[in-house]
């Protein structure tokens, strides 16, 4: 009987234990959430959307320039990322079976891997050295090479969620594989991958380790593909390790933004893919 | 069809990022061979070039993150997957990934402002006593190995639950149920099931490392960047991918630049074998499934053949 009570009782402590971890990690959530919220809050105004950075040691000012560098450098990147992405997700979803399609997966899961920091290095070693120069176009590079694993992965997920009787009607009306593969199965599986876009978009928005050494920073507006040009995240970082109390406000608020973006984002995505569930389960 | 052009296009970027890494490293590699990673001296000043201490830096804090994230990890899919009410479910999804979500930056500056502070205050609190361990020893900075181990631990947890509840997902029912049949209690039926994925936890537990090994804002905001080994969690210390984004834009000569893109090589190779691995731990857990599945299937297609 004793032994059925401790058996009992190490029962009621695992499942104790697992609760517990979940609010062990909801705690920091709710921590970074509430920080950046509170502090950003009041360093956020209108100003920080439509001002350049003040000078050094002078109040106010905001990050006109590094907002519209963030937009340029993730739209450069996603401009490159999107059709390699989606077209080579349609690769390995149709030649699912041979050997190269898994090449082209082991590949994507890998590049998927590399540290953020090694992709800038890279990058740096491609379109920053030769040039002798800090870019737009190499920032947009490296966000690029990290969107793409993750387009093709979603993409190709999605593609073998569309029911095959679909390719086969297609292909008995007379169409081309091509054809039933572009005309029918993708616009199928588009709400998916446009759902997987946004949501890398969002998660390459906030990287900031390949953009030290390729797009750099700017403290000047710019819209130059070949000029160094601040983004959000960089600027954000510049200011949180510096020694200036008014750059931390300022930082608080750029990182309330960045997560606002991602929020968003992520909202987004989930109310997406409640809808397509909703139509597939009907 | 001409979509294999586009895959062939991933295959060729990873092989680029290896041989341009190479290519850029060689100086360094040819100079100091494998006296790069035994030697334990960083002044670019002298052109002393030693990689030791950023290796010790990047597995001591991604250890310790590992030893903090893999068990409230494995809590959350186990109470995701098996314990929690139905309703709960997506809601506690959305909110570990969310945990994903936020960008490193914003976790640096959470570190810098809030967690570190914190650490410090902490360290303050260790009794005396326990100081004189070569664990807690030095002056309580706040930055430094505990810090980074512990903001570590908080951005590996979602990507080591989510693949924990997926290999969990796909472990049979009758697995519980048999359990449950001969009077197991909730524990024990889970016992079963954990030990029945066990290829697959670790694999969960390996891409978290994988994670944790390359990580970089966050870190390098809070571990306090100094190259020196230590064994202590107060110590502030230095990690690869640290050092790589405070001193690469400050390179000046060319040996130096060499010498941090070797340190991206082997990151790189590194993260590659761990991810590798941790992949093919997760694909065998899943593999012998669908072979039983495909068993089920196969009779009835030969019959209509």
């Amino acid at each position: 009987m004793t032994r059925t009570t401790g058996r009992k009782l190490i029962s009621s402590l695992f499942v104790g234990f697992c609760a517990l971890s979940v609010l062990l990690a909801l705690v920091p959530l709710a921590f970074v959430l509430f920080f950046v919220v509170r502090e950003g809050i009041q360093a956020l105004n209108f100003n920080f959307f439509t001002k350049m950075p003040a000078p050094v040691g002078e109040a106010g000012g905001g990050m006109a320039n590094a907002i519209v560098g963030t937009f340029m450098v993730t739209g450069l990147g996603s401009m490159f990322a999107i059709p390699i992405g989606i077209v080579s997700g349609v690769y390995m979803s149709e030649y699912a079976g041979t050997r190269f399609a898994a090449l082209a997966r082991f590949a994507a899961d890998t590049l998927n891997g590399v540290p953020s920091i090694v992709i800038g290095v890279f990058v740096y070693g491609i379109a920053v050295l030769p040039f002798k120069q800090f870019s737009a176009l190499a920032g947009g590079l490296a966000l690029g090479v990290m969107m793409i694993p993750i387009i093709a992965r979603t993409t190709e997920e999605l593609l073998l969620l569309v029911p095959g009787t679909m390719r086969e009607g297609a292909l008995a009306l007379g169409a081309t594989h091509a054809r039933a593969v572009f005309s029918v199965v993708l616009p199928a599986a588009l709400p998916g991958i446009v759902t997987g876009v946004v949501l890398a978009l969002a998660r390459i928005a906030g990287e900031t380790a390949p953009l030290l050494f390729t797009s750099s920073g700017n403290r000047f507006f710019t819209t130059s593909l070949t000029q160094p040009i601040g983004t959000l995240t960089v600027m954000v970082y510049t200011y949180a390790i510096s020694a200036y109390e008014d750059w931390h406000r300022q930082a608080w608020a750029g990182a309330l933004v960045l997560v606002s973006i991602v929020l968003m984002c992520s909202l987004l995505a989930r109310f997406a893919t409640r809808k397509i569930e909703g139509l597939q389960s009907q | 069809m001409g979509t294999g052009a586009f895959a062939l296009v991933l295959v060729l970027i990873v092989c680029a990022i290896g041989f341009e890494l190479t290519r850029q490293s060689m100086l360094s590699i040819e100079k100091f061979g494998f006296n790069f990673w035994r030697t334990q001296v960083w002044d670019p000043v002298a052109g002393q070039f030693g990689a030791l201490p950023f290796i010790w830096g990047t597995l001591y804090s991604s250890v310790l993150a590992l030893v903090i994230a893999t068990p409230i990890a494995l809590g959350i899919a186990v109470f995701i997957s098996e314990l929690c009410p139905a309703w709960l479910r997506q809601p506690l999804v959305f909110l570990t990934e969310l945990l994903a979500a936020i960008p490193s930056i914003v976790y640096g500056l959470w570190g810098i402002f809030v967690l570190v502070p914190a650490v410090r205050a902490f360290e303050l609190s260790v009794p005396a006593p326990l100081r004189e361990l070569p664990l807690f020893s030095g002056p309580p900075l706040g930055v430094g190995m505990l810090a980074a181990g512990v903001i570590l631990a908080i951005m590996v947890i979602p990507f080591t639950s989510s693949v924990a509840r997926e290999v969990l997902k796909s472990v049979p029912p009758a697995q519980r149920e048999g359990a449950y049949a001969l009077g197991a209690t909730r524990f024990e039926a889970i016992r079963a099931a954990l030990f029945f994925a066990r290829t697959g936890i670790v694999g969960a537990v390996m891409l978290g490392f994988g994670r944790a090994l390359g990580e970089t804002m966050a870190v390098t905001m809070v571990i306090g960047n100094n190259p020196k080994i230590s064994a202590s969690l107060f110590a502030p210390q230095y990690t690869m991918a640290a050092v790589l984004a405070n001193e690469f834009t400050e390179a000046d000569t060319n040996l130096y630049l060499n010498a941090l893109v070797e340190i991206g090589l082997v990151l790189f190779v590194v993260t590659l074998i761990v991810n590798s691995l941790s992949r093919l731990l997760i694909w065998s857990m899943a593999r012998p499934l669908r072979r039983e599945a495909a068993a089920v299937v196969v009779p009835a297609a030969e019959s209509a053949a």
